[in-house]
């Protein structure tokens, strides 16, 4: 018949929060390999050196790792506006201030002992991130200016302002390329070849450092914050009903602003893994691209740290394996892997609802079935 | 033996695994007013919602003339003659009646000829009907009242046979029910059939030759008016014997506690809503304000409730000014000093729907001991704290992890409840406490809100129901246009009375 209305309360969790995803993703993949056969490549041969690049060497998987870990922060970044119902946009521009407190910090305070400047660099990442974040949230809640217009504004101000800097006030000036000086050796992130190292196991270079734990750990955090504190509570109130947040007592302009610089300063922790981490310089342009992507990281893993895990590592896969693919074959340029994104966003994000309602529906026809026999 | 106008065979209708409707049997005389009554959610509304066409039965047949018919949209049902006028009117506001009534129907690209036509059509309409109707008139200059009538004449006009009326009083004044009643006679006389749809007991006395009982997606009973009583009818409703009156003690009226001094509050267009308003409460004492809806009965509530600013005037809680136009305490310092608020409307205020039942009972007072600790939520206080109320105040299904959306309006009303009145509060504000709620429910509610007065509190309620006003409060003002137009003891007041109040003619 038709009209049949789904009673949500009834679809198993793993269904909406488990199939559907992987339904959309499966789509999204099969276009892509037409993509991949219509440029004149086999599409199998494509998937192989995919799980190849990003799983079959741990150089590949360290690689495919470090990748994740930009995932998370920026996808938490978008969840935890998402909470309060902002589209944060602008993970970008965040992170791209927030690499500039990381440096900021570290440079100038690297005579303290080593893991306080860790501390306070990641803590000047978080500060840097959260206020080019105050500023499109302090508009929204008190001028009512909306939040995506400004947080897209605001990335190409974060673009101009670090071009500026690096060009003509933090600029290496022992050479003409828009980057900062090095930090001192002393205080970079442990890699991972550092620990293997350890091990006795010799790896060639990879990226991966120890920024990963800290993308576990902003995991828990968001976690937490969002489902077991009031603030958490108090954001999804407003997010859901601002009304009835007035109603309880609940400001939706403190809660806003609180949001949106919480969100702002998960995107700036990508300074730290890019920063810290891996180039120890700030280079012109580093975000590129994680923060927008990121915002698909949180569609396909529903706003909830255990879908942003896999959802992010997915996203690694993809980066990683891709440039296996496009280094081994020709005829796939970088930007069909844009497009493969693109496709995931498409089919997880904007048609989410494609096959949701049948796939709901059936599960629940199937439990009817179940309980009546 | 003439075929009854609509005969319904064996209709059956599911959401998921909600049935609405079970085996629906039910047959309908030409000429007739016929009431089909039931608490909220007994399935009324889905069943006529099919007849119309809007939705469609997964079994079961509809016959019109005794002829079988396939409604698949509302524009089948009204060839068939079907015309339904909806709880909500569906008319653009900045139209006139005449563009309104021919929307969908105009018949012609530039307006000449037919639309003359249409309006004399119409005009005689009118005047067979007693309407008394300005064609020309822009609906926002309309009366509640009239735009109904503008509903009505619509169906007529689209050649409606059977006309379906969802729950028209609703929003009538005494008066404009007195005349939509004299309309709908009127309509009976000349051969139309009429379906009215209502959880009025009353209603369905006065105007229905037969009636027709609906509890929980069944058929309960069919019966001639003239047959039965109120009395027998709630029960058939509700499955049981229903308490009609509230049994209240006698007023044990303590000091003045709430006071509100010329009081003025605009809404936020920025239009004075509330103007001038000066009351008092005592404690153990229900003060009742009766109105139209939109007299400025919820900008007054929202303003004593700290949600909205004050323009002018001030107000007082124990003797100390709490809000006046520079300063005013915002809700969560309220509560904190003992004033409770049942919003009107509780889906767009009085919980999030979104969130799962423990979530809605702790909502406003989540920050509070023992339901978080600096700043970090108890679940486990919570989830207790959410079993034991939700058993006291019969909240069903009592599972406190289930989403709020998924209880019906009645619980959904005990979750706001049962936490505005868990701290004991000296000042409950409440308004519309029993909208949307099925019988069983009410009785329950009113019965909580008269221990609370009994306790002493000082209970303000805004309602439309005249007979909820009448039968809870001590003291009863009439609100019309954003003023007090009257102040009665309830001591042999009557909804005439009222109603006259309320219209603004007295």
């Amino acid at each position: 018949m038709s009209n049949i209305v789904v009673d949500k309360s009834k679809v198993p969790w793993w269904v909406s929060n488990v199939i559907v995803p992987l339904v959309n993703l499966t789509l999204a993949l099969l276009v892509s390999g037409l993509f991949v056969f219509i440029a004149g490549e086999n599409p199998i041969e494509a998937v192989k050196l995919i799980i190849y690049g990003s799983f079959g060497y741990i150089q590949g998987f360290a690689y495919t790792l470090y990748y994740t870990t930009n995932f998370i922060f920026t996808g938490l970044a978008f969840a935890v506006a998402f909470h309060c119902r902002l589209f944060n946009i602008g993970g970008e521009g965040q992170a791209y201030i927030g690499g500039l407190g990381v440096f900021l910090v570290a440079i100038n305070l690297s005579f303290l002992p080593v893991p306080i400047v860790w501390l306070l660099a990641i803590f000047g990442a978080f500060l840097f991130g959260a206020a080019w974040a105050y500023i499109p949230a302090y508009l929204q809640s008190k001028r009512g200016s909306h939040v995506v217009i400004t947080t897209i504004m605001f990335n190409f101000i974060a673009s101009s302002l670090m071009i500026f800097l690096l060009v003509d006030v933090i600029r290496d000036t022992n050479q003409m390329a828009p980057h900062t000086v090095k930090l001192p050796e002393e205080i970079w992130l442990p890699s991972f070849e550092a620990f293997s190292g350890i091990l006795g196991i010799k790896i060639r270079y990879s990226p991966l450092n120890l920024t990963f734990l800290l993308a576990i750990a902003s995991l828990f955090f968001v976690w937490f914050l969002v489902w077991k504190t009031k603030w958490g509570y108090e954001m999804r109130a407003v997010g859901h009903n601002t009304q009835a947040a007035i109603y309880a007592g609940i400001s939706p302009h403190k809660n806003i602003i609180i949001a949106m610089c919480i969100s702002g300063g998960l995107a700036g922790l990508l300074g730290v893994n890019e920063i810290l981490g891996v180039s120890h310089k700030i280079q012109a342009g580093f975000p590129a691209g994680y923060g927008f992507t990121g915002i698909a990281v949180a569609l396909m893993g529903r706003n909830h740290p255990i879908g942003i895990l896999p959802a992010a590592f997915l996203f690694g896969i993809l980066y990683q394996g891709g440039s296996e693919v496009t280094f081994e074959m020709p005829n796939i340029t970088r930007y069909m892997f844009v497009a493969v994104q693109g496709l995931i966003i498409l089919f997880s994000g904007a048609l989410e609802n494609l096959f949701r309602p049948q796939i709901e529906s059936f599960f629940v026809r199937r439990l009817n079935r179940e309980v009546n026999a | 033996m003439v075929s009854p106008i609509l005969e319904l065979t064996n209709i059956n209708k599911s959401f998921g695994h909600v049935q609405a409707n079970k085996n629906i049997n039910l047959k309908i005389n030409k000429g007739t007013i016929h009431g089909i009554i039931g608490e909220n959610g007994a399935g009324k509304s889905t069943l006529m919602s099919i007849v119309f066409g809007l939705y469609q039965a997964n079994s079961g047949s509809i016959k019109i003339n005794g002829k079988e018919i396939n409604l698949r949209s509302p524009r089948d049902s009204i060839i068939n003659g079907i015309g339904m006028v909806h709880q909500h009117f569906m008319l653009v506001e900045n139209f006139t009646v005449l563009e309104n009534i021919i929307l969908g129907f105009e018949g012609e690209t530039v307006f000449g000829e037919k639309l003359q036509k249409a309006k004399e059509d119409l005009e005689k309409l009118c005047q067979t009907y007693n309407f008394n109707i300005d064609l020309d008139a822009t609906i926002s200059d309309l009366s509640v009242g009239f735009r109904q009538r503008v509903e009505i004449l619509k169906s007529l006009y689209r050649g409606a046979e059977i006309l379906i009326l969802d729950e028209p009083t609703g929003v009538l004044t005494p008066q404009e029910v007195d005349e939509l009643f004299k309309i709908l006679r009127s309509l009976k006389d000349e051969g139309k059939t009429i379906v009215l749809i209502t959880h009025k007991l009353i209603e369905i006395m006065d105007l229905t030759s037969e009636v027709s009982v609906m509890r929980q997606g069944e058929m309960v009973g069919h019966t001639k008016t003239e047959d039965t009583s109120k009395e027998q009818l709630a029960e058939m409703m509700v499955g049981r014997s229903v308490l009609l009156r509230v049994d209240k003690k006698e007023i044990k009226k303590g000091e003045t506690i709430f006071k509100v001094n010329n009081l003025s509050v605009k809404d936020d267009l920025d239009v004075t809503r509330v103007k001038d308003v000066n009351l008092e409460i005592c404690s153990g004492e229900i003060l009742g304000i009766a109105g139209v809806t939109g007299n400025g009965q919820t900008e007054l509530l929202e303003a004593l409730s700290g949600i909205r600013k004050v323009e002018s005037g001030n107000i007082e809680l124990f003797g100390e000014k709490i809000s006046d136009q520079n300063n005013f305490l915002n809700p969560r310092m309220l509560k904190e000093k003992g004033l409770a608020h049942v919003p009107e409307d509780r889906q767009r205020m009085g919980l999030i729907s979104d969130f799962k039942a423990h979530e809605n009972l702790i909502f406003g007072y989540h920050d509070q001991e023992p339901y978080s600790k600096s700043a970090i939520l108890n679940n486990k206080e919570i989830t207790e704290y959410s079993n034991k109320v939700m058993q006291e105040y019969d909240v069903r299904p009592n599972s406190p992890n289930l989403i709020t959306s998924n209880f019906s309006g009645g619980n959904q009303q005990k979750i706001i409840l049962s936490r505005e009145l868990n701290e004991n509060p000296k000042v409950l504000l409440v308004g519309q406490p029993t909208r949307g709620v099925d019988i069983g429910a009410i009785e329950f509610i009113h019965q909580r809100l008269i221990d609370m007065r009994d306790k002493g509190a000082a209970i303000l309620l805004a309602s439309v129901e005249l007979d909820e006003i009448l039968s809870l409060s001590d003291r009863i003002i009439v609100m019309f246009d954003g003023k007090i137009v009257g102040e009665k003891e309830n001591k042999n007041v009557t909804d005439r009375e009222l109603g006259l109040l309320m219209a603004g003619v007295a």
